[in-house]
């Protein structure tokens, strides 16, 4: 196990392992994504209170459940890459952010388009869960402003690794804080004690597109991770065989 | 183990000399202490003028416009606290000195609060007084504020680390830190408008309290790990 994640942190290694699995992520992801699509508009009971405009947490809590995953890959690495170096997980930090932020903000926009049928207005201030959404919004924008700012690589990738973390001790308390106002957005569904409280037909299309999201990320962020190796990676010599021979290394 | 005197100073005469030199360079240069005070006074004045003068408007919007004003007048002096440092050498010497490094980056964030923080929670009640806030509620928001300042000079010292080298560093600073900062702002002016409304108001206090204490025993190593980065 230990030899199989020290040989994945070599980006050479890294390249050729991702390139067998991002069609398999990219696959299995699809299949749940399509299922749960079809399930979701078609097979799952419109709500008895919300009609049909419920269908949009359908896009709405993978999204929402992505953003949050991504901060946490991305502090993660970059914890990694600080304590022990390794060149591999500063290039996922990096690559983890844009997503992250694009996931967030694809959570911010189907959660508003939800909340003018339902509360009246495209955004709630009162909401604690739409505006610590937004701060993290701002977070990754503060992480992708910085790691632009710094020319240099390796620098960037230290600094940046520092804000992450500043950022990921701050999110618990950012998102306690926001709750602190009085709430309108209705409370945890999947989740709770005795079991969910949402008919299997509408639960399990959520539970396909939460899974099938997941793997999409995946396939997406080692993608990402790809084309980041490849550019730092630049002038190694597995890089200049790669492009020349067009092949893997061997 | 034990090092003679004159081989290198103590912790706390290392801690003390950053502070009294960062003292000392203000009140050479009072420019720099007093400016971001007449930001925050001008700030709090514009909203009177553009809301309106009704004394209900102001009694509403009085709290969170202290507080914005105060947040905003922080970032103002967080840019400069290492720009001059960095620019004649004197980080370098800090980076070098034999005191742990940690020790020094606290230093230099509470002369930061002492130069800026301090003042800006003195003059704070004369903003309060002009959007008639009653005494009591000026009270608190002058505990809210010592707190609230404190936590973001410690908190804004990590952004300033971080961007210390940078072109541009300004707005980049106030992208990094106004997300961290947001807990500090809505329990901050959340509280004054409880205190405002006769609410209880302990809860926000004993929260802003707690935080301080966070960002006083984490950000200096922060702060640190980043000064090392961007100077190396």
């Amino acid at each position: 196990m230990w030899k199989f994640i020290h040989k994945l942190a070599s980006p050479p290694h890294f390249y050729r392992f991702s390139a067998k699995i991002i069609p398999w992520f990219a696959g299995v992801g699809s299949i749940l994504v399509i299922y749960g699509t079809y399930a979701g508009l078609f097979l799952a009971p419109s709500d008895y209170q919300q009609g049909d405009a419920f269908r949009i947490i359908y896009v709405h809590v993978p999204a929402a459940y992505l953003s949050m995953m991504a901060y946490s890959i991305m502090a993660v690495s970059a914890a990694i890459g600080l304590i022990w170096r390794i060149k591999l997980s500063h290039a996922v930090a990096a690559a983890a952010a844009p997503l992250g932020a694009w996931f967030t903000f694809l959570a911010l926009v189907t959660g508003s388009v939800w909340g003018k049928p339902m509360w009246g207005t495209w955004w709630e201030w009162g909401d604690p869960r739409l505006t610590s959404e937004l701060l993290m919004l701002f977070l990754y924008i503060g992480y992708m402003a910085l790691r632009a700012a710094i020319d240099d690589t390796v620098k960037a990738d230290k600094a940046s690794a520092v804000l992450a973390l500043v950022g990921a001790v701050n999110v618990p308390i950012i998102h306690f804080s926001v709750e602190w106002w009085s709430s309108l957005h209705q409370g945890p569904t999947i989740i709770r004690e005795g079991g969910p409280a949402m008919p299997v037909e509408m639960l399990y299309p959520l539970l396909a597109m939460i899974l099938g999201f997941t793997f999409i990320f995946g396939a997406l962020l080692l993608g990402r991770v790809r084309t980041e190796v490849l550019f730092r990676e630049r002038r190694a010599r597995w890089v200049r065989e790669l492009v020349l021979t067009g092949a893997g290394p061997g | 183990m034990t090092e003679p005197d004159h081989i290198s100073p103590g912790l706390a005469r290392g801690f003390c000399a950053v502070i009294r030199r960062d003292i000392v360079l203000a009140w050479k240069r009072p420019g720099d202490v007093v400016n971001p005070l007449f930001f925050f006074a001008m700030v709090s004045s514009l909203f009177p003028l553009a809301i309106g003068p009704g004394a209900d408007e102001l009694a509403l919007t009085g709290p969170g416009v202290v507080w914005v004003a105060a947040l905003l007048a922080a970032l103002l002096s967080l840019n400069s606290l290492f720009l001059s440092d960095f620019e004649d050498g004197s980080l370098d010497q800090l980076l070098l000195s034999p005191q742990p490094l940690p020790l020094l980056a606290l230093g230099k964030a509470l002369a930061h609060w002492l130069i800026s923080g301090l003042p800006l929670v003195v003059v704070s009640p004369l903003v309060a007084i002009s959007f008639q806030m009653p005494a009591q509620t000026i009270n608190v928001m002058l505990i809210t504020l010592t707190f609230g300042t404190l936590s973001l000079s410690l908190l804004g010292s990590i952004g300033a680390a971080l961007t210390v080298g940078l072109h541009r560093g300004a707005a980049l600073l106030s992208l990094l830190i106004l997300p961290l900062a947001m807990p500090i702002l809505i329990f901050g002016a959340r509280t004054v408008a409880l205190a405002a409304a006769d609410d209880a108001v302990s809860a926000g206090i004993y929260f802003l309290a707690a935080y301080c204490m966070l960002a006083l025993t984490f950000a200096p190593f922060a702060t640190a790990a980043a000064l090392r980065i961007s100077n190396e």
